[in-house]
């Protein structure tokens, strides 16, 4: 990756972490539902979503603003969803939780644990007997994966040969409980030789690492016509819901894995290559931190949806 | 006058699903077994459009709707209806929320086949009529066909429909033959299955042929009832129950499904509310009981509301009423 991609990637993880933090302060303002954060997984997140295609489709979980954001999703109508206002991405009816943008190629969003997994072989259904090019990105944690979905969908997407890049995003928590006490393997990836697909695990944390993975999964799923199970190893550096106050997390774990927080990781590397110089970066924060600004502007102007509402889009 | 197709329910389906594969390239059909046993269906579209899945019911929904959120419009057979259970949270969950969650981004144009019902012996864990459960949660729609003629139209209608649709088998029923018809019966509208003047039958599945068999009796003793047929559950058709209802003034509701929150209860509720005036006597259910079903066949027989105690209930409603045509004989 050069340097100008590594710079906008920095750019982009700097703004999901701001657009993040800022949905959990509106949290503890009092003007926003509880979000479900994903701090510490934006390498995950831009690395798999810049590999994709325009057309590639993405389904995502709970923890899904940094998928969208990494997609390109306008960070005033996401806001404005998280706050349940009129101009969120599906106009204040689905909150932080079940976010889908159909012109971003998110196809829903499931807050049900592994609702994910079920439905992206439907999608990849789709794009298979259309005969259309590229893949269906499936992101899911490492809670999912011990959901029977899991497997259900992994068998059927190899048996069927669907264009299916399962991502594993092993943040280490379920909910509050620590993956340690739900498994006794360290590695999801290594289920793939189990379902006759092909399988690697990187370093979630490193978004040029991800990035170069997902490259590489997506090659192999054009190749061999299977889909393919990528397992991003991150930590999730802030609760399991606004507010959480984390008084489960062993802090030294949770200190060892602050120290490898992607965003310091990637601005040190540009910084200490003379990549980066702190002018630039000065001009980076400043233009996140208005983007952010503006976009809470927007979503508390934005108003709630009126009662009618209610019982708008129960059909079709 | 053409010659009537006599057919199975099942066969019915079948001719249905195909009708619509052959004008609507996106419709396809998969489940376990599906390509195995629906061998017409499988020659005549290939391999890609007629699937067999794992026995897996969860993942058979949520490909569904995945694939149904994504421009095609898959049916799923998912065999007997007590399976639902493992594909509840694909279909209510995801093909019944998401279009409203997504701010109407995304429909779910899917089918969901199951049969329903006693008449096999198959017992509880193959045999539970869990339709009102559907019914109840929101963006789903439920048929239920108690004729070939009622499966071809409403087969038909869901896989057009833009909507999750679910349409119970009854497995008494599915095997007989009958009539098709050419009619499309739209989705929630219900049919008179015989007129009448003193008291309406309310059934759905294999109680529409308990209750025409009760009005037979009933007719023998100088009493018209009339037979509606609701067909479908969700959206029900309440104008044609309450037509009925506000006809005659007596009602008798028979499912084969548990009493407790079923389907009967809900049209009680809607008389009771919309045609209190109209009502000469209190609405009557007939149910199964709150139990789980038996494998054996006289206790399967006894689920279900029999012939006789539906013409006793509306014997029971009639009470000192002279039936108005005997009154004018008088």
């Amino acid at each position: 990756m050069n340097t100008e991609w590594m710079i906008e990637a920095l750019e982009r993880m700097m703004l999901i972490r701001a657009h993040e933090e800022t949905a959990a302060a509106l949290q503890q303002a009092g003007r926003a539902p509880g979000s479900c954060t994903a701090i510490g997984g934006e390498a995950s997140a831009v690395g798999v979503v810049w590999a994709l295609g325009e057309d590639d489709e993405i389904l995502t979980n709970h923890r899904s603003a940094g998928h969208l954001l990494a997609r390109g999703a306008d960070p005033n109508r996401l806001l404005a969803e998280i706050m349940g206002r009129q101009d969120g991405y599906c106009g204040g009816k689905s909150g932080p939780l079940h976010v889908s943008a159909s012109e971003l190629g998110v196809v829903l969003t499931s807050t049900i644990v592994g609702g994910e997994l079920a439905l992206a072989t439907g999608v990849a259904l789709s794009r298979r007997m259309a005969g259309r090019e590229g893949v269906v990105a499936c992101f899911f944690g490492d809670g999912a994966a011990c959901q029977g979905r899991f497997h259900e969908s992994v068998n059927l997407a190899a048996v069927w040969g669907l264009p299916v890049l399962y991502v594993c995003e092993n943040n280490h928590w379920q909910a509050f409980v620590h993956r340690d006490e739900t498994m006794l393997v360290d590695s999801i990836a290594a289920r793939a030789p189990g379902y006759g697909i092909e399988g690697a695990r990187v370093d979630g944390t490193d978004v040029i690492a991800v990035h170069e993975a997902a490259r590489h999964a997506i090659a192999r799923i054009a190749e061999t016509g299977r889909p393919y199970l990528l397992e991003t190893v991150t930590y999730r550096l802030r609760g399991h819901f606004e507010p959480d106050d984390m008084a489960y997390v062993d802090p030294q774990e949770h200190a060892s894995w602050a120290a490898r927080d992607p965003i310091d990781l990637l601005r040190n590397r540009l910084v200490g290559s003379g990549a980066l110089d702190r002018a630039t970066l000065d001009g980076i924060e400043a233009r996140v931190a208005r983007r952010i600004s503006m976009a809470e502007a927007f979503a508390s102007a934005s108003p709630f949806p009126a009662p009618e509402a209610l019982t708008t889009h129960v059909y079709a | 006058m053409t010659m009537m197709t006599m057919m199975t329910m099942m066969d019915a389906i079948d001719a249905a699903i195909a009708a619509e594969m052959r004008t609507d390239p996106s419709v396809l059909v998969f489940g376990e077994g599906v390509a195995t046993k629906r061998t017409a269906l499988r020659d005549e579209f290939g391999a890609a459009r007629v699937r067999n899945t794992p026995l897996a019911e969860g993942i058979i929904a949520g490909t569904a709707a995945g694939a149904a959120a994504t421009g095609l419009r898959p049916i799923v057979d998912l065999l007997f209806a007590p399976f639902l259970c493992y594909a509840m949270d694909e279909i209510v969950n995801a093909a019944g929320k998401l279009r409203y969650l997504s701010g109407g981004q995304f429909s779910f144009p899917m089918v969901v086949l199951a049969h329903t019902g006693g008449g096999w012996g198959v017992g509880g864990q193959h045999n539970h009529n869990l339709e009102a459960w559907f019914a109840h949660a929101p963006g789903l729609k439920v048929a239920m066909p108690s004729t070939p003629a009622d499966a071809w139209g409403l087969m038909r209608a869901a896989i057009r429909d833009d909507n999750p649709v679910l349409i119970f088998t009854d497995m008494a029923l599915a095997y007989a033959p009958g009539e098709l018809g050419e009619t499309a019966v739209p989705i929630g509208q219900a049919r008179v299955a015989r007129e009448g003047s003193d008291v309406t039958l309310i059934g759905y599945g294999k109680t529409v042929p308990a209750c025409l068999e009760a009005a037979a009796e009933l007719a023998r003793a100088s009493i018209a009832a009339e037979v509606l047929d609701l067909r479908s559950l969700k959206p029900l058709d309440e104008a044609a129950i309450l037509r009925s209802v506000r006809k005659t003034g007596r009602v008798v509701i028979a499912h084969e499904a548990s009493r407790t929150c079923g389907i009967g209860a809900e049209v009680a509720a809607m008389v009771a509310d919309a045609a209190f005036a109209s009502l000469r006597a209190p609405v009557r259910r007939l149910t199964g009981p709150d139990a789980p079903v038996a494998a054996c066949f006289p206790l399967e027989a006894a689920y279900s509301p029999a012939p006789a105690a539906i013409a006793a209930a509306a014997r029971d409603l009639m009470g000192d009423h002279v039936p108005r045509d005997l009154a004018l004989a008088v």
